[in-house]
Parts: C-alpha cells; structure tokens; sequence
C-alpha cells in the first residue's frame, strides 16, 4: 500500500488531494494572466511568465505524484531549466540591445 | 506501519495546503501591488516558499527513491535560481529606466 492510497477524509485519497491542489495551482495561474497581459512594462511580462512557469512545474510534479508516473519530474526539471534560462535571457537582452519582442 | 502511512498523508496535506496559500498570496500581489519591483519581491515568494513547501509535499508522497530525489532536486534549483531570476528582472527594469513607485504617485 502506497500513501498515494491513504483515505484522509471522506473517500478522498492522498491521491484525489494531489489532484485538487493541482487544479487550484491552474486557477491561481489563469489569475496570473492578467498581469502578463496588462502589464504596463515588458519587465512586468516576463515576471508574470516566470510565476506562470514556476507554478506549471509545480503542477507537473503533483500530476507525477498522484497519477504514478515519475518521468512527468523529468519534464518539470527541463522546464525548470528552460523557465530560468527565459527570464535571464529576456532581462539580459532588453538592458544590451533594447529588447527582443 | 499503518500509523506511519497516515502522520505522512497529514504531513503530505499540511505541506501542499501551505504551498497552495503562499501561492495564493503571491497571485494576489503580483495582480494588486503598484510596480514592478513590488511584483518583483512577491513574484519571488511565490518562487521559494510556494513551489518549495508544495514541492516538499511531492518529495514525502514520491517516497525515499529516485523520483523523491528528483523532486528534492528540482527544489533545490527553484530555491536557488528563481530568485536570482527576479532579481535580474528588477536590474532590467531599473536600466531601462523605470522609477520606482513611491506613496502617492498613481498605481501602474
């Protein structure tokens, strides 16, 4: 027995909670679209999608863990990696050459 | 055994519900504060204590195997890389010449 199976409250599986949390995590980030689409400065952008992107390798390892399939961390250290990458690479480009978008 | 398997799934669920609130939190200030250096320091809460506690909630459900170690793993390298990463974009923001906001100037 995994603790993916553990009962902790009226049916609802550690499991099923994962599952949940990942759902709230994805409503919290259509909430964050606001700011990387209004946002008055291109710097304001680049913070929201980097929250955005922050909060989908989270998902990533919560759907990982409640479905049983451990190669979605693989995915999620890889987007880390290419979220990190962005945020530097947009930041360094707008001070040295004024910009690429 | 059983005894363990249930203060875990406690541990799991406390764990994931303060990931979910510091994130929350962070929604709400990224949305609501006056600029972007503000949004800066609450984006990177979100970044560290957010996907930290949410991820640890992860790690104790992946167990003591490769894919718990993974997730300690990438952690680790949130904790680290995603506040230098707000940080460069403060340092963009104030080359580009953006003042930061100060009490009674308009909201941006």
């Amino acid at each position: 027995m995994s603790v993916v199976d553990v009962t902790i409250a009226a049916g609802v599986t550690v499991g099923d909670f994962l599952l949940g949390s990942a759902a709230v995590l994805v409503l919290i980030a259509i909430g964050m679209f606001y700011r990387a689409i209004r946002g008055p400065t291109m710097q304001d952008r680049v913070l929201a999608v980097n929250v955005l992107g922050t909060n989908t390798v989270v998902i990533l390892a919560m759907l990982g863990a409640a479905l049983e399939e451990p190669t979605f961390l693989d995915i999620a250290l890889v987007y880390a990696l290419l979220n990190f990458l962005m945020a530097i690479a947009i930041s360094k480009f707008t001070v040295e050459r004024g910009g690429v978008l | 055994m059983t005894d363990l398997l249930v203060v875990r799934a406690a541990l799991i669920v406390l764990f994931v519900l303060a990931g979910l609130f510091f994130t929350f939190v962070s929604m709400t200030g990224v949305i609501r504060l006056p600029d972007v250096y503000s949004r800066a320091h609450t984006a990177s809460q979100a970044d560290t204590l957010g996907a930290g506690f949410a991820l640890a909630g992860v790690a104790l459900t992946l167990g003591w195997q490769g894919a718990g170690f993974k997730t300690v793993i990438l952690l680790f390298f949130l904790f680290v890389t995603n506040p230098t990463a707000a940080h460069a974009i403060a340092r963009a923001a104030l080359e580009e010449g953006i003042v930061p906001w100060t009490e009674g100037d308009e909201r941006r």
